[in-house]
């Protein structure tokens, strides 16, 4: 590995160590501020029914009566060991709870991500490309009016199309009620995915476009295709075969940068389409004060939008030949 | 080979709210150049050298509207026919090194230019490898990416991108520009061979000294307007040059007396009148009431009233 590559990788590990520790001292003094009472979130309804001496034994039992600063000692103790606690709503570990909602999220995820990212990308080339055409006002249209959607809404108006007019698709659920993961087809499971799944896309294709479109005007203007154009290059040819590279390395840069947005996304579609990925857990933990499940959710979504972020500048780095070059030329 | 006459650009331009606003950057532009000869085109940043390269190609911006007559090789260059030939019958060396895309490798680039100019799919490596060999690159340049090459070497690949295929017209825009002395003397090097071989060449330059190190013919620009033709050889001395513009050019060179007395040209409006006039020692009422006709002078020709 050579020198340069091992110095970048040292400086982001290093970087994903700090911003996790910051995340989670952050988000440990948010908790703690936090007008919801644990023990009144654990009990839940039987809260009436426990007396004064059960609640401090719970107290007791937890911690909750340590000074602030001994409980994140101990807490950030346990998550180094990889102990994230046990779910209070799931009565699980938090991180096999995680990584079994994740795993649903991730089929909507993808798919909304490759989807948005290369119909983005497609759209935002034959925009930039024919600036001002007809294609380009039309495309505008669609990028600004996505843009200042709501996703929700939009899942709301999809959901009423589709699944209640015409009942082309479920109106719930990952599968079908009464079915578990693993009994679901394939075909079930995409079937039910379809929707969540265009909803994101239909969302996140908008930044993608109009950056893509951005890039490839300026991509139109440069030196480089002017002297592409002498040569007789067409439009077409301009943009496929000179300025392709150009302006995919920040589409795709953005598109895993973006991860971040699209998590967020995930969260507001799995609502509206009751579907039990992630980001619905992460409301169902925050709603029903699920501590260590909504600390596990943060810290696990903080190294993922942190890996979108660090495969985009590895993608750069690798693919940019300015960047990788060193002393004497290579071939 | 090509023949221009009277040309004019203007661009439209939107001022404050929807206000329309032509400007007119070349006017009144005369110019022929025929086949294994190079004419520098000479005239000062600003002069509209550039643009004049562009609308020979077909390739100014939407606002840009042309007016005049433009022969080559004896037709009416049409945009239809622009778009035709451009790559093809004409070619242009660009400037600088930001005229070839940082991200592809060179024998990319040149391999793309060659099958733009025509040349079949199969026949294209070795074309290239013909071309790398004419402007002395070595093989492992075609790996390298543009800003791996030195600025002599990034003169040679656009050359060798230009003249990759069979082009009759070259124009050549500044390739000095930014090079030492001897690099920029190669680089001239080439365009007198690429004459000498019977191809047209136009070296559009602001820099008169190397042009005339290879140029036939000269033809002056002030301020998008012809204002002389001449012989490379009259810039001699100052007896042959006619043009007051031409002859403060000339006396500006550190060669001869240096004497840069000269006022920076001042783009007059579009009511007529000498375009050189403000800057002119000579000027009289005349100068302001019309454009001056351009008037043959032994083998050159000049616009002025005076002349």
């Amino acid at each position: 590995m050579p020198l340069q590559l091992t110095k970048f990788l040292f400086a982001k590990t290093l970087r994903l160590v700090l911003l996790v520790a910051a995340v989670a001292t952050l988000s440990f003094v948010l908790v703690s501020r936090s007008p919801i009472d644990p023990v009144d979130a654990y009990v839940g309804a039987a809260v009436m029914k426990i007396s004064p001496e059960q609640r401090q034994m719970i107290i007791a039992r937890w911690g909750l009566d340590r000074p602030p600063l001994e409980r994140f000692g101990r807490w950030a103790a346990q998550l180094a060991k990889g102990d994230f606690g046990v779910s209070t709503i799931f009565n699980e570990p938090v991180t096999a709870v995680i990584a079994k909602r994740f795993v649903t999220s991730l089929w909507l995820m993808v798919l909304a991500w490759c989807f948005s990212g290369l119909l983005g990308f497609a759209l935002g080339l034959i925009a930039g490309a024919w600036e001002e055409s007809p294609a380009d006002r039309l495309i505008r249209l669609y990028a600004y009016t996505m843009a200042s959607t709501p996703t929700f809404w939009v899942g709301m108006i999809l959901l009423m199309l589709f699944s209640v007019y015409l009942g082309w698709t479920p109106v719930c659920c990952a599968w079908p009620p009464g079915l578990s993961a693993e009994q679901a087809t394939l075909w079930q499971r995409l079937h039910h995915l379809l929707l969540p799944a265009v909803t994101l896309s239909l969302i996140g294709i908008a930044q993608i476009t109009l950056h893509t479109r951005e890039k490839t005007i300026e991509a139109m203007r440069s030196d480089y295709a002017v002297f592409a154009r002498a040569q007789g290059e067409s439009p077409g040819g301009i943009v496929c075969r000179r300025a392709l590279r150009n302006v995919a390395l920040p589409a795709v840069t953005l598109q895993f940068a973006s991860l971040g947005e699209l998590f967020g996304g995930a969260v507001l579609a799995e609502q509206v389409f009751a579907y039990p990925g992630l980001g619905r857990t992460t409301v169902e933990a925050g709603i029903r004060g699920d501590i260590p499940l909504l600390l596990g959710i943060v810290l696990f979504s903080t190294i993922f939008v942190f890996t979108g972020n660090f495969v985009a500048d590895l993608i750069y780095y690798l693919v940019d030949p300015r960047l990788r070059k060193t002393a004497g030329g290579f071939s | 080979m090509l023949d221009i006459q009277n040309l004019s650009i203007r661009f439209t331009r939107y001022t404050f709210g929807l206000k329309k606003k032509e400007v007119c950057i070349v006017r009144s532009l005369d110019l022929s150049v025929s086949t294994g000869q190079v004419m520098a085109v000479i005239g000062q940043s600003g002069a509209g050298k550039s643009l004049l390269a562009h609308a020979l190609l077909g390739i100014l911006p939407r606002n840009a509207r042309i007016e005049g007559r433009v022969f080559f090789k004896g037709q009416p260059l049409t945009p239809e026919r622009q778009s035709a030939i451009r790559g093809r019958e004409i070619a242009l060396i660009p400037q600088s090194v930001t005229y070839l895309n940082p991200l592809l490798r060179v024998g990319v680039q040149v391999a793309r230019a060659a099958r733009l100019s025509g040349i079949n799919q199969k026949d294209v490596p070795a074309t290239v490898s013909r071309a790398f060999a004419r402007y002395l690159l070595q093989k492992k340049v075609a790996a390298w990416f543009p800003f791996q090459l030195s600025g002599g070497m990034a003169r040679r690949v656009l050359t060798a991108t230009a003249t990759v295929g069979m082009a009759d017209l070259i124009l050549a825009d500044e390739p000095t520009s930014g090079l030492d002395p001897i690099t920029a003397r190669e680089a001239l090097g080439h365009l007198r061979e690429l004459a000498n071989t019977g191809k047209a060449v136009l070296l559009i330059t602001h820099d008169i000294e190397t042009a005339l190190q290879v140029a036939d013919m000269v033809t002056v620009f002030c301020a998008g307007t012809t204002v002389e033709v001449a012989r490379a050889d009259d810039f001699k001395g100052l007896g042959h040059l006619r043009h007051p513009y031409t002859r403060a050019l000339w006396a500006a060179l550190p060669t001869n007396s240096f004497i840069g007395t000269m006022k920076p040209i001042e783009r007059t409006s579009d009511t007529g009148g000498c375009p050189f006039r403000l800057c002119c020692n000579d000027q009289d009422a005349v100068c302001g009431q019309s454009v001056p006709e351009l008037k043959q002078a032994g083998e050159g020709w000049v616009r002025c009233h005076h002349a």
